[in-house]
């Protein structure tokens, strides 16, 4: 537990707006105590940018920019080229942030170009699976059967009606150094990546499962178990890869049935109505089951 | 110096001398020829930058709103659909006051696609708050873009600077081109960047924050207050530029054989050559005609335009761009100022030519002439179409 005045000198600091149970603001936090003050960061439009900066106030200890909604990765790579200009990039980490829909849909061209010239940036998804700030529409990254006000569920629809894209594997086909998956859930594995991160020069991608209170639809206590539940069930496979090549998974002590992950989440609730409903959990059941054998879980 | 210099290969030269720290692009015709030669530039150590090559035209002007935001001097290079693009990131730049430079191969919009030269790109992007200055010639490109620098950097304004150059007429082709022979007098009139607000870590700001209708209309003042302060500036820099170098185009516009003149034509860019040269002719032949130079097209220099035009009779306002729905742009804003001057002795008519890179002949300019004395308020009509394609 932090005092009152070690949370104020915090480089992401408290006042900002985010939800009660965010778990990005939460990942946000973690992720700043390892990178320290020595860090230059840059937002995707998104809820974290809204929430941390409404002008004039700011969360940000650290020089901070957000631009636009699709060049996080562009603008981190303009600020990396100026500081290695200046002579100054060995001693500043850059970082550029993304949700999902950031990263994965209208922002994946700048990040494969990022990826592409590997600038030593480090890109982080906060992947919620859904566009939120905007009020919960799909994106890439949602999930199989999630109802989100774009991918509803209805008399002809169980939801998101496919997988989400294998993002952190789109990383790893261009051959950066360093690829992670982490999560809110587990804040030793996270801060070990992003201190792992900062080792390795060039360009990392960390995509971090972060859960939504609103999106997801559950109470605000639930974030952090909702992220190990994720974990646990082999629906969010944790690992680490260099280049092309995964060096370690986090392995699942023991297996969680999907429907205990499920069922705490509104945004699955149609899929508890009836039979048609169940034998779509024994599809995201079979997912799960997928992962912890492509990736060796367990 | 005085070289024979491929219009692209002037600006890059131009834009060397003022030393951009870091430069991104990506390639479109006709503004290839100009990173390709600042590249080169790079390769050979003559100019020490960084130069990233990237995977749009999006990210290029994002690589360098990012850069610049670092407080580093930053440039870029784009036309036509590049620019349509790169648009959105041009609003943010404007908008966060980054100091960075562009120049603008203007080039003709998709569909149907076209490589050649017009002005409907830039026209497309007037509102951004970016300053829009159009280059005559190859040496003005050359000078225009070390003036833009000193323009966009300046503390009062913070505002991209972009220039414009026609696609091919000037980017393509020779002209002898005078070069600065002195980094030192350019460094001189050209100060190291010194930005005030800027992502440090020593020192650390938020940029690109949330602005609530509380504050967002304050801030969106502020850069339209410094649009309107950049006049100054733009001139400023021209009277320097001349000082220390010799050469000058005028401020935000140029006036020529504009004495008693009763018939203006007023035009931008590598067109004012053909133009000039059919005033000689009829003024050799007697009649009272001139030419304005629109030097400055943001911000519009609505003072000079109105004293430039307010005696003469007849005005022809020569447009390679047309706004579909309404007609003319640049002649609707000099009728405009002329109206807000209540100034209604003027005759303005506004033709709209050479779209798509079809050529500009005296002939064509002479017939507008002509036409002008005879017709009243024309609003954008196309000039020399044809029939068969109608």
């Amino acid at each position: 537990m932090l005092t009152k005045e070690e949370t104020r000198n915090e480089l992401f600091t408290m006042g900002h707006t985010g939800c009660s149970g965010c778990a990005q603001s939460m990942s946000v936090k973690l992720i700043m105590e390892i990178l320290g003050k020595n860090t230059i960061a840059t937002s995707a439009t998104g809820c974290l940018e809204v929430f941390s900066t409404r002008w004039p106030e700011s969360s940000w200890k650290i020089p901070w920019i957000h631009s636009l909604f699709e060049n996080s990765a562009a603008v981190a790579s303009g600020v990396e080229a100026a500081l290695k200009y200046m002579g100054k990039k060995d001693g500043i980490n850059v970082i550029a942030q993304g949700g999902d829909g950031g990263t994965a849909d209208i922002g994946l061209q700048a990040l494969s170009g990022m990826f592409e010239r590997n600038h030593d940036v480090l890109y982080i998804c906060y992947d919620n699976g859904a566009y939120m700030n905007t009020g919960y529409q799909r994106s890439g990254l949602t999930p199989f059967d999630a109802y989100t006000t774009t991918s509803p569920s209805g008399k002809e629809s169980f939801g998101n009606n496919r997988p989400k894209k294998y993002m952190p594997e789109i990383a790893m086909a261009h051959r950066i150094p360093y690829t992670a998956v982490s999560s809110a859930g587990y804040p030793m594995d996270l801060q070990k990546k992003v201190k792992k991160a900062m080792t390795i020069k060039g360009a990392k991608y960390l995509q971090v499962d972060v859960p939504c209170v609103p999106g997801w639809k559950y109470e605000p206590r639930y974030s952090v178990k909702l992220a190990q539940l994720a974990v646990q069930t082999g629906l969010y496979p944790l690992f680490e890869a260099e280049y092309d090549k995964i060096i370690s998974v986090k392995k699942i002590s023991k297996k969680v049935p999907v429907e205990e992950y499920l069922k705490l989440q509104g945004r699955f609730k149609h899929l508890f109505k009836d039979e048609a409903g169940r034998a779509e959990i024994e599809k995201i059941q079979k997912m799960a089951d997928e992962n912890i054998e492509r990736y060796g879980l367990m | 110096m005085k070289q024979v210099l491929e219009g692209s290969m002037a600006i890059a030269d131009g834009v060397r001398m003022a030393e951009p720290h870091v430069i991104s692009a990506y390639p479109i015709t006709p503004q290839t020829h100009i990173v390709e030669h600042l590249s080169q530039m790079v390769a050979d150590g003559d100019l020490k930058a960084e130069f990233i090559m990237v995977e749009s035209e999006h990210s290029a002007a994002s690589v360098v709103l990012g850069a610049s935001a670092c407080g580093v001097r930053t440039y870029t290079a784009t036309a036509a659909q590049g620019l349509l693009y790169m648009e959105e990131v041009i609003y943010n730049i404007a908008g966060m006051r980054l100091p960075v430079v562009m120049t603008l191969a203007n080039r003709a919009v998709s569909a149907p696609i076209n490589i050649w030269n017009d002005m409907q790109d830039a026209m497309a992007i007037r509102d951004t708050g970016a300053i829009m200055l159009v280059a005559e010639n190859n040496q003005e490109a050359y000078d225009m873009h070390i003036q833009a620098f000193k323009i966009a950097e300046n503390r009062d304004v913070m505002l991209p600077v972009i220039v414009n150059v026609d696609g091919f007429v000037l980017t393509h082709t020779f002209e002898v081109v005078e070069t600065i022979d002195s980094i030192d007098k350019v460094r001189e009139y050209l100060p190291p960047i010194n930005m005030e607000y800027k992502l440090d870590v020593e020192n650390p700001y938020s940029f690109g924050t949330l602005g609530e209708p509380s504050v967002y209309m304050e801030s969106r003042y502020n850069m339209y207050n410094a649009m309107k302060y950049s006049s100054k500036t733009i001139i400023d820099a021209a009277k320097d530029f001349k000082n220390m170098f010799g050469r000058f185009y005028g401020g935000l516009t140029d006036t020529y054989k504009m004495d008693d003149a009763q018939t203006v034509i007023v035009a931008m860019g590598s067109v004012l050559g053909t133009i000039k040269d059919v005033v000689d002719e009829l003024r050799d032949s007697g009649k009272k005609i001139g030419v304005l130079k629109i030097r400055s097209f943001r911000p519009f220099p609505e003072e000079e335009i109105v004293n430039a035009l307010k005696n003469a009779k007849n005005v022809i306002v020569i447009e390679k761009a047309i706004c579909p729905g309404k007609g003319g742009i640049l002649s609707v804003e000099i009728r405009d100022s002329l109206f807000k001057h209540k100034i209604n002795t003027v005759n303005v008519n506004g033709y709209t030519i050479g779209l798509g890179g079809r050529d500009i002949t005296p002939k064509n300019i002479k017939d507008l002439v002509e036409r002008a004395e005879k017709e009243e308020n024309v609003d954008g009509e196309f000039i020399g179409l044809s029939q068969q394609y109608l």
